[in-house]
């Protein structure tokens, strides 16, 4: 059997999470290529009908990264709004029979791409305990 | 005397849903005499005695339009449903469980095995030491007894046939079902899977007063009596306004009752619950957020059953469909 490679799809911030992960590659960084990055421009555009349909086309794993609470979002509070959401549809999640593991939010720096190293590490490992997205077996 | 002009040939079917959707053909009230006059009813189990091999005999396309309520739970409804499309010229889905599923969509969190042992076994009130559970086939003295085939997964009307057009509602609202008869009599209608109900939120059809959203608290509605003027929203009750699709002229509101979803998702929703999920998480804590003792986690708690509550209507339309269900 092949081994299973967890799918990530990583919603980040244009201000903080992505420059995030562009340091992280800047400065060499390992970390598994497990994660696929979509760039928005702030977390609190990331719709909950974008996860709902990442996790409904096949993805194992869902990270919503931004910037740090409570000062640092470009435009004042959208992060504040990212976590309820994802807080929320993790709730729902589990209503699904999801297990709302798969679903992180982390709060990245620009000057942390070191953090973003260590949560795709560390999701990557989550991911593969949990096994595959349940909706694809 | 000329030929009187043709009549338009109308059915209504009725599928899985609770029988709401035939009151309301009849809440047209006298107008239900003007549809007569342009129309002749040729099939309508509820109300008038005509077989399934009725409507098998009918040539393809004939029948003008049938209004189609419910959605589709078991193997004849799934049979009606492809029949009437054969035979309709133009098929609408009519009500929220044609469209979105609906209340007994809700049933995709389980599936035909937990619902059969829930009601054959479990119920308090049925005793059934027997364990008999409806069969699809069952042999008795006489010769064989079929019964329909209950599916695990309730589907919309579209997931099972094309649909042309959606009347949402739970009923759907006496003004849109008389605009669609008036469409429809007319010929002038909209453009193909169009739904015949206003393009925007049950917010901007409702008349209480709006300031800034902001909630601290959620309540349930049996823990306090709103007051009648400001937005329920504000008062903490989860009103689906915001997430759901006008038309109503916000009756619920009206009687001091909050939204509940019944429209579906509004214009541009990718579906309903996530739009609820998105516009209630915009404006809940907004007040604390920037409060050193603010804890997201617990705002979001005081939301009981998410999932019964933003999907009520629409679980079974929604980009899941169903629950994840261990085989």
């Amino acid at each position: 059997m092949k081994k299973f490679e967890p799918k990530i799809i990583g919603f980040l911030c244009n201000w903080c999470a992505y420059a995030g992960a562009d340091l992280a590659g800047v400065s060499r960084f390992q970390y598994p290529p497990n994660v696929r990055i979509i760039r928005v421009m702030c977390t609190g555009r990331v719709d909950p009908a974008f996860i709902i349909e990442a996790f409904k086309e096949g993805a194992d794993g869902v990270l919503v990264a931004g910037c740090h609470t409570p000062a640092d979002c470009h435009y004042i509070a959208g992060n504040f709004k990212a976590e309820r959401r994802v807080l929320l549809l993790r709730k729902v999640l589990k209503q699904f029979g999801i297990e709302p593991e798969r679903l992180r939010l982390e709060w990245i720096s620009a000057a942390e791409g070191d953090k973003f190293a260590r949560v795709v590490t560390e999701m990557v490992d989550d991911l593969k305990k949990l096994g595959p997205n349940p909706l694809k077996t | 005397m000329g030929a009187e002009k043709e009549k338009l040939k109308f059915a209504f079917y009725w599928a899985s849903s609770c029988g709401g959707c035939e009151v309301a053909v009849l809440d047209i009230n006298e107008k239900i005499l003007d549809v007569l006059e342009i129309a002749d009813i040729v099939f309508w189990p509820v109300a008038m005695d005509v077989k399934y091999k009725d409507v098998e005999a009918m040539a393809d396309k004939s029948i003008d339009v049938c209004f189609f309520n419910g959605g589709v739970r078991n193997s004849e409804q799934e049979h009606v449903a492809k029949l009437l499309r054969k035979k309709s010229k133009f098929l609408v889905a009519f009500g929220a469980c044609a469209q979105l599923g609906g209340i007994p969509g809700l049933a995709n969190v389980s599936n035909r095995e937990e619902i059969f042992k829930r009601v054959y076994d479990e119920m308090p009130s049925t005793k059934n030491p027997e364990v008999v559970r409806p069969k699809t086939r069952t042999e008795v003295k006489e010769g064989e007894l079929t019964l329909p085939e209950f599916y695990d997964t309730l589907k919309t009307l579209d997931q099972t046939v094309e649909v042309d057009y959606y009347l949402p509602g739970c009923p759907p609202p006496v003004k849109l079902i008389a605009n669609a008869v008036e469409a429809i009599a007319t010929g002038k209608l909209p453009p193909k899977g169009a739904i015949l109900a206003p393009n925007r939120a049950v917010c901007d059809e409702c008349p209480r007063t709006r300031e800034e959203k902001k909630i601290s608290e959620i309540k349930r509605i049996y823990e306090l009596t709103p007051n009648t003027e400001e937005c329920l929203l504000e008062q903490g009750i989860i009103c689906m306004g915001p997430a759901t699709r006008a038309g109503c002229e916000a009756q619920c509101i009206d009687a001091n009752m909050p939204c509940t979803g019944c429209g579906g998702p509004p214009p541009n929703a990718l579906e309903q619950g996530a739009a609820m999920m998105s516009a209630l998480s915009s404006v809940l804590g907004l007040n604390e957020e920037k409060n050193s003792d603010y804890d997201a986690q617990k705002m979001i708690n005081q939301i009981k059953d998410p999932l019964g509550t933003f999907y009520k209507y629409s679980l079974a339309h929604s980009i899941f469909r169903r629950k994840v269900m261990n085989k």
